[in-house]
């Protein structure tokens, strides 16, 4: 199937790597200033080269709009930044797509916090995929381990790490000592946290996947502004010894309590031996069933490779469900 | 409680029995054999967790067995949960922040464990609370994040809920 990739950045290009012995054909790749459209199949290796040297992955005078325009692919994949507010732009290139009768696989979890529901509408009256697994901790299967493989069971309780940063500089305090801002620079000298960290430290990125997994997969129908968000950036060293003291830490967790509606983020008092102790910057999402009792997932829950695993899950799954015998 | 029962075989089993009629859930038992009195009777004794205000219809049903009841020891607030809070607790004025849980009259500070770094930093403390039912330590966690809303403190709750 041809795909053409919007986005190319880590993720993008790390996608583009993974592609190319898999036999989906990339016939088009857009940056933010740029774009090349090649309805046989674009040679990844220049696109990538180019990319590395110029800063650019095509021609400055083409973009999305010239992608959509073109019709030259089956699979939109929308690999772009993440608004949070608005899902845009990405928002408006994924309802296009889905109108043309195009499937869409992202990671941008934007437009899936913000619109789901109606992009879900829209691929139904199309007829085609909407595939979002990289939305939520990365290579971690969290939405096809819910959709497929707990299907009938009714979640009670969902907790879980989903953001590798505050998980990094949390674990960092106990296990050295380190003050948070001391942790808090040794994540950004490593390239875990962003030069402004606000969306990570203060639970917004942990809520937005919340609010993924509530409408996506809970039956819920929730905002960002629904849920209480309380971040990790005044936690204490003190804190962290007095939950020792007990055999507990403190890590940044997500909660959704279906039954009550509940949805928030907030540092909690964890023990030690529970299975959502995750070090560094893992990920993991305990879900309690009604079946199947407490079942946890545990993984890589960001970077180039571990994304691109998602995507390809995701895309894998739409050529298995409509390129049969193609 | 502590029961008094006849040393024959049965007595422990119909002691019990009427615990789980009433709705209450046996906790732990210690029966020491050797404690056998003049009277060729021997004490039993049984924790266990009762409904509200069925205390005195479970002592009729034991006395109607012929168990003598000896000794009841009563403990209210049988939940427990620590929280940790972060902010300037002292000038905020922790007494009144621990009074808003002892004022419920369901639930009580049992425990406050402080530790200051250094003046004019926000401090850390443990503080345990204790309840009498799931329903109201729920209540009372809630009625803490009230108060600690007001007084920008921050409160970090267990993973878990209630002990």
């Amino acid at each position: 199937m041809r795909i053409a990739i919007i986005g190319f950045g880590a993720v993008g290009q790390g996608l583009a790597r993974v592609l190319a012995d898999t036999g989906f054909t990339v016939t088009a790749v857009a940056d933010s200033r740029s774009a090349c459209i090649n309805k046989d199949g674009l040679d990844l290796p220049e696109v990538l080269a180019r990319k590395e040297e110029s800063g650019l992955c095509g021609s400055a005078g083409i973009g999305i709009a010239d992608i959509l325009s073109s019709g030259a692919f089956d699979i939109l994949v929308e690999v772009s930044p993440t608004n949070a507010e608005t899902g845009e732009p990405a928002l408006s290139t994924i309802r296009s797509a889905l109108a043309m009768g195009k499937h869409v696989v992202t990671s941008n979890k934007g437009p899936i916090a913000c619109a789901y529901h109606e992009l879900k509408a829209l691929a139904d009256i199309n007829g085609v995929m909407l595939g979002y697994e990289a939305t939520v901790a990365g290579a971690v299967p969290i939405v096809s381990g819910l959709r497929h493989g707990l299907a009938g069971n009714t979640v009670r309780s969902l907790h879980g790490i989903l953001n590798g940063t505050c998980n990094y500089i949390l674990t960092r305090m106990r296990d050295e000592g380190l003050t948070y801002p001391q942790a808090l620079q040794e994540a950004r000298d490593l390239g875990y946290a962003e030069a402004d960290p606000t969306y990570d430290v203060k639970g917004i990125d942990a809520a937005i996947k919340l609010v993924i997994l509530a409408n996506t997969l809970l039956g819920m129908d929730i905002r960002l502004s629904d849920v209480d968000i309380t971040g990790i950036d005044s936690i204490t060293l003190e804190a962290l010894s007095l939950a020792e003291s007990e055999g507990a830490t403190i890590r940044l967790i997500g909660e959704i309590l279906p039954e009550r509606n509940q949805v928030r983020v907030s540092p909690r008092v964890i023990p030690l031996d529970h299975p959502l102790v995750v070090d560094g910057t893992l990920n993991a999402i305990s879900v309690c069933c009604d079946l199947a009792g407490p079942v946890t997932f545990i993984g890589k829950g960001a970077g180039p490779y571990p994304t691109a695993s998602a995507i390809l899950a995701d895309l894998n799954f739409i050529r298995d469900s409509y390129d049969r015998g193609a | 409680m502590k029961l008094e029962l006849k040393d024959t075989p049965g007595q422990l089993l119909g002691a019990l029995k009427p615990i789980s009629d009433i709705g209450g859930n046996i906790i732990t038992i210690i029966h020491q054999r050797d404690q056998t009195t003049a009277e060729n009777t021997l004490t039993v004794d049984i924790v266990l967790e009762l409904p509200e205000k069925k205390l005195d219809a479970l002592i009729d049903a034991l006395r109607e067995r012929g168990c003598g009841v000896i000794r009841v020891g009563k403990e209210r607030l049988l939940q427990k949960q620590s929280l940790i809070m972060i902010g300037h607790l002292m000038h905020t004025d922790l007494t009144d922040t621990v009074d808003r849980i002892d004022q419920t009259g369901f639930a009580e500070v049992s425990e406050l464990h402080m530790v200051m770094p250094a003046i004019d930093e926000p401090s850390t403390a443990k503080i345990t609370i204790r309840a009498i039912s799931p329903e109201d330590m729920l209540h009372a966690v809630r009625i803490l994040r009230e108060v600690a809303a007001q007084k920008d403190i921050l409160i970090l709750e267990p993973l878990g809920g209630a002990e």
